[in-house]
């Protein structure tokens, strides 16, 4: 089908495809600065490629997604709900939340989880220009030695780092690119 | 101390294989087909859907099956079996009023409208075993009455009306799901109640007979005891309105207890509740009775220190999976553990007899 | 997309409902002797799933989470932009096909005959059995009468 509606746009074979998508983004998770591409499905403008496939791979009703900015459109919303039963949230719920990095706004919006459960945390979908293995240097668990990746804002990534165990996780999208940050890696700006 | 062990696969296959074989038995004696199973053994069916926690006849018939009869092993492979399952959403809740009912006794009102139905009980059976049933299956068709049309009302309704019952007032309040979020104490009714109707019907059963022998004893009668079949409905997003989505067969028990008042609450009849997948009429009978034993707290009564009114306990023993896990694990191999175990008691052992020696050597 | 709106919500819910309760077997054979099935696209291919069915502490008042039962379900489109939903209890991938297709094509000018030649003879079948059960209930209803118990 041309037109974009709801219900179009899916995995064709999701168990299949979800779980290639899943260990591209199990991936980029476990080896930060590590670019790695995600497709199978046609996401509603503006989102990219990759935050589509991720979303619907991720998302069940039980992952409340926040969408931020122009990611909020009601067409976005129908396809999510049809495809994943995803309730949408304001950002301090959210599990999920999509969006350019000024979208999602400042980090402290977002939950961070608890001593006992550090999981309950929101990881971000930043959806980028561009996404590269250059600028900051990454470093820690997952990272033989140094990584490089361009991450849009870095005094708030470190800042995050500090919060470790707790803090956010971040996805970084660019049309069908995806990188991750977890919040255990240290980041510098040299070089 | 765990420890990978290497070794034993030749073993453990050829274990399987003849489980296998053992599973079937004799072969010159037909195999049991899910059907038969599913319509023959329903109540040990019913059982491992309540305690597997998944409304799928044919697949708790499976299960069975290849558990050999073995109801808990079966009730594993069930809750397996569903943690595999993406979880569409969650059903309005279900309306037992409005249930098809097989069956609808009480032990508290004899003309209650909707009267007394029996319905297919083993209550009034003489508990004689039946030889005809090991010789051939014939049975007898069950003669029919003029159907009710209409939905039988609750019993506690009656008892509304003088304002002498605790009242259960709706509310679109979200519970927790154990299966999502780990149990946290103190938990809530809603909490409790779905960990009373997954878990073990042996325990629950136990504790339900501890109040009954005295410990927090709390005056139950059987207000209503209804078993058949309700439908589900559940809101579909893409849609904007809720359906059906199926119909499942569940029991219902309301105790009505005597309740003289405590610091907070007047003289007034209070409630236990189970409600129970499949006809699971003493698991039902059982949960409203530790349900009702749990409320001491909300209910202004003391703590009488009685196992059944203590949260913690009831439901962190209640599940039969988490029990049988924890327990058989210990059959499988330590060798590790108990090595340091065994050079510990040596140890502790020479120590000792040194001392024996030493003494004697002084005297 | 030319989904026709004009579907009365309550029609439709009745039938999605129907085929959702229906036995597998009932529904099957009633589904193969229909012609003229019209050629779709899945939307979402069927998927087996759970929903966690609620309950009401005291039958009336907060929910709880009871447990879980097996749905399939899936989502079709026809040539003509027509889209249909199936839900149907169970595992049953086959069925739950037939519900969505059902469900597209009532929404169609084969409403009629579908109607006539499905649904009305499903209801009938299974407001059959539930009848008989009730009425195999009614006669385990139990008629009291009470015995003189001499004078006090």
């Amino acid at each position: 089908m041309a037109a974009q509606t709801q219900f179009s746009g899916g995995f064709e074979n999701a168990p299949v495809q979800a779980a290639h998508a899943f260990r591209a983004a199990m991936t980029v998770m476990a080896r930060p600065g590590e670019i790695r591409a995600l497709t199978g499905i046609e996401p509603p403008a503006p989102l990219s490629l990759a935050a589509g496939t991720l979303l619907l791979t991720l998302c069940d009703p039980e992952t409340k997604v926040h969408l931020a900015g122009d990611t909020d459109t009601d067409a976005g919303r129908k396809w999510l709900t049809f495809h994943t039963g995803a309730p949408i949230v304001s950002a301090d719920q959210a599990d999920f939340a999509v969006g350019t990095w000024r979208a999602l706004g400042p980090l402290n919006a977002y939950r961070i989880g608890t001593p006992e459960y550090p999981d309950r945390s929101a990881t971000l979908i930043v959806e980028c220009d561009q996404l590269e293995q250059r600028a900051a240097v990454l470093s820690g668990p997952g990272i033989k030695d140094t990584a490089r990746l361009s991450l849009p804002d870095v005094p708030a990534l470190q800042s995050n780092a500090t919060l470790f165990p707790l803090g956010c996780d971040f996805f970084f999208t660019s049309g069908d690119k995806i990188a991750a940050l977890p919040r255990s890696t240290q980041i510098r700006t040299e070089g | 101390m765990y420890v990978a062990v290497k070794g034993g696969e030749k073993a453990i296959e050829n274990a399987h294989t003849w489980l296998a074989e053992e599973r079937r038995g004799a072969t010159d004696v037909a195999e049991l087909t899910l059907a038969q199973i599913r319509e023959q053994l329903s109540l040990a069916v019913n059982r491992v859907m309540a305690e597997g926690s998944l409304f799928d006849p044919d697949l708790a018939a499976l299960a069975i099956k290849q558990a050999r009869g073995d109801l808990i092993e079966a009730i594993f492979l069930i809750r397996a079996y569903r943690t595999t399952l993406p979880r569409f959403g969650y059903s309005n809740p279900v309306e037992t009023g409005e249930m098809a009912c097989d069956r609808r006794i009480s032990a508290t009102f004899k003309d209650a409208p909707g009267g007394q139905v029996l319905g297919p009980t083993f209550d009034y059976t003489h508990r004689l075993l039946d030889f005809k049933l090991a010789a051939d299956g014939e049975i007898p068709e069950a003669p029919q009455g003029p159907a009710r049309q209409e939905p039988t009302p609750h019993i506690t309704e009656f008892l509304k009306g003088e304002d002498i019952i605790q009242d259960e007032p709706a509310s679109d309040e979200t519970p927790g799901d154990l299966t999502r979020e780990p149990m946290e104490f103190p938990s809530n009714r809603p909490l409790r109640l779905q960990s009373l109707t997954r878990g073990d019907e042996g325990f629950v059963l136990g504790m339900a007979y501890s109040t009954q022998r005295g410990y927090a004893r709390n005056h139950a009668f059987v207000g209503e005891l209804r078993i058949g079949k309700v439908v589900v409905e559940m809101d579909i997003p893409e849609l904007g309105f809720a359906i059906d989505i199926g119909e499942v067969e569940l029991t219902e028990c309301e105790t009505v207890n005597q309740f003289t008042g405590s610091k907070t609450e007047p003289p007034q009849f209070t409630r236990g509740y189970g409600l129970v997948f499949g006809q699971s009429e003493r698991k039902s009978i059982a949960m409203a009775l530790v349900d009702r034993a749990l409320r001491w707290e909300e209910l202004g009564e003391d703590n009488l220190g009685a196992p059944a009114q203590d949260e913690e306990f009831v439901l962190s023993h209640a599940d039969n999976i988490q029990a049988t896990g924890f327990l058989e694990h210990i059959k499988l191999p330590h060798y590790v553990d108990f090595q340091s175990e065994l050079e510990l008691v040596r140890k502790l052992r020479r120590e000792a007899e040194e001392r024996i020696t030493q003494k004697e050597a002084a005297e | 997309m030319t989904e026709n709106t004009n579907i009365a919500t309550e029609a439709r819910e009745d039938w999605m409902g129907l085929l959702a309760r229906a036995p597998d077997d009932a529904l099957m054979s009633l589904w193969d002797g229909i012609q003229n099935r019209p050629s779709f696209e899945w939307l979402r291919s069927p998927e087996v799933g759970g929903v966690m069915v609620r309950g009401r502490t005291g039958g009336t008042g907060a929910p709880f989470n009871l447990g879980e039962m097996t749905v399939t379900r899936c989502s079709v489109v026809l040539q003509d932009g027509t889209v249909g939903h199936g839900y149907v209890q169970g595992r049953s991938k086959p069925k739950a096909e037939a519900a969505a297709l059902v469900d597209a094509m009532m929404q169609t000018s084969a409403a009629g005959e579908l109607q006539a030649q499905l649904l009305d003879p499903l209801h009938q079948q299974m407001q059959a059995a539930k009848t008989a059960r009730a009425a195999k209930a009614a006669a385990t209803k139990v008629e009291f009468f009470t015995l003189v118990r001499g004078e006090d």
